[in-house]
């Protein structure tokens, strides 16, 4: 049984945006909404500058689903989360919630009028019919129902973020790190996140990211 | 007689006043509410594009892991 899930490998995203891009054109997304964002840190710092394309996790035991007051999250039997644009009632809870800032909020008028709730759907649109004009218009394309992967993951150039079942993709990014070699286990952020020291104690490790500078731009 | 049929009037009236007991039982069970969304398989797949049996959950995974493997270059370019 496949579990849908995205992966970014921080040493190949270029930071063009592609990725954004992709999903505002195929789901037509409205302005000042993003469902993905390219997420850039030490920016401008030579050799430590990296970026991560972030959207919904579709989290195995997601927050948002948890916190939801009218319980309008449901999650399909690939994994992907997604939500009933019916029963949302705009409270932002689920904002609040997650760790990601996956869902966001139409803004068109004023005094902070909030809409509902919008967010990554996997490309895998939404309970409407499916690949009705009722599901582009809420919740975008349906490419799941199409038998493809989502436009963001196929439209990447460097082939920085993955998608799709978690165990495949995991497959793949591990035996690109293998063949990477000597960058794959001192590879950024691998040390800090699994608490392997990097080579040579003492100074930092070639790909790891000095500590002054720690500007983050989004 | 009058003040009995007062009393039995005005405790009948109170009555209503009482509150229905409110609480559930039962606990939230998140991801519940929403049941009518279909299974991507459960679609007719395009004239052109990639292909499965409709309704035939395995067909559909086996196609899109070969798309999701199209995404690993060392196997789409060196094999």
């Amino acid at each position: 049984m496949a579990r849908m899930k995205f992966l970014c490998d921080a040493e190949r995203c270029i930071e063009c945006n592609g990725c954004v891009t992709a999903c505002k054109n195929e789901n037509e997304v409205p302005w000042g909404v993003n469902r993905r964002r390219v997420v850039t840190i030490n920016d401008g710092v030579i050799g430590a500058e990296k970026s991560i394309s972030v959207a919904c996790m579709h989290c195995s035991d997601a927050p948002c689903m948890a916190v939801c007051p009218v319980d309008c999250f449901y999650k399909t039997a690939d994994g992907v989360v997604l939500h009933d644009k019916d029963l949302c009632i705009g409270c932002g809870y689920c904002f609040y919630a997650c760790p990601f800032g996956a869902p966001q909020f139409p803004q068109a008028g004023a005094f902070g009028l909030r809409g509902k709730m919008d967010k990554c759907t996997f490309c895998a649109g939404g309970p409407e019919e499916d690949k009705s004009e009722a599901e582009f218009k809420k919740y975008g394309r349906n490419r799941l129902a199409e038998g493809k992967l989502p436009a963001c993951a196929e439209m990447c150039s460097t082939k920085a973020l993955l998608g799709g079942d978690g165990d495949v993709i995991a497959d793949i990014y591990r035996e690109r790190v293998a063949r990477r070699g000597s960058k794959g286990a001192e590879a950024w952020g691998w040390g800090s996140a699994y608490g392997q020291p990097p080579k040579g104690a003492g100074g930092a490790a070639p790909g790891v990211a000095p500590s002054s500078p720690a500007g983050g731009k989004s | 007689m009058i003040r009995r049929l007062l009393l039995a009037v005005s405790v009948v009236c109170l009555g209503g006043c009482m509150e229905v007991e409110q609480v559930s039982n039962a606990q939230k069970q998140a991801g519940q509410t929403v049941r009518r969304d279909t299974n991507p398989w459960n679609n007719e797949p395009l004239a052109a594009g990639p292909k499965w049996n409709k309704g035939d959950r395995t067909s559909w995974e086996e196609q899109i892991k070969k798309r999701q493997l199209a995404q690993h270059e060392h196997r789409r370019i060196y094999q």
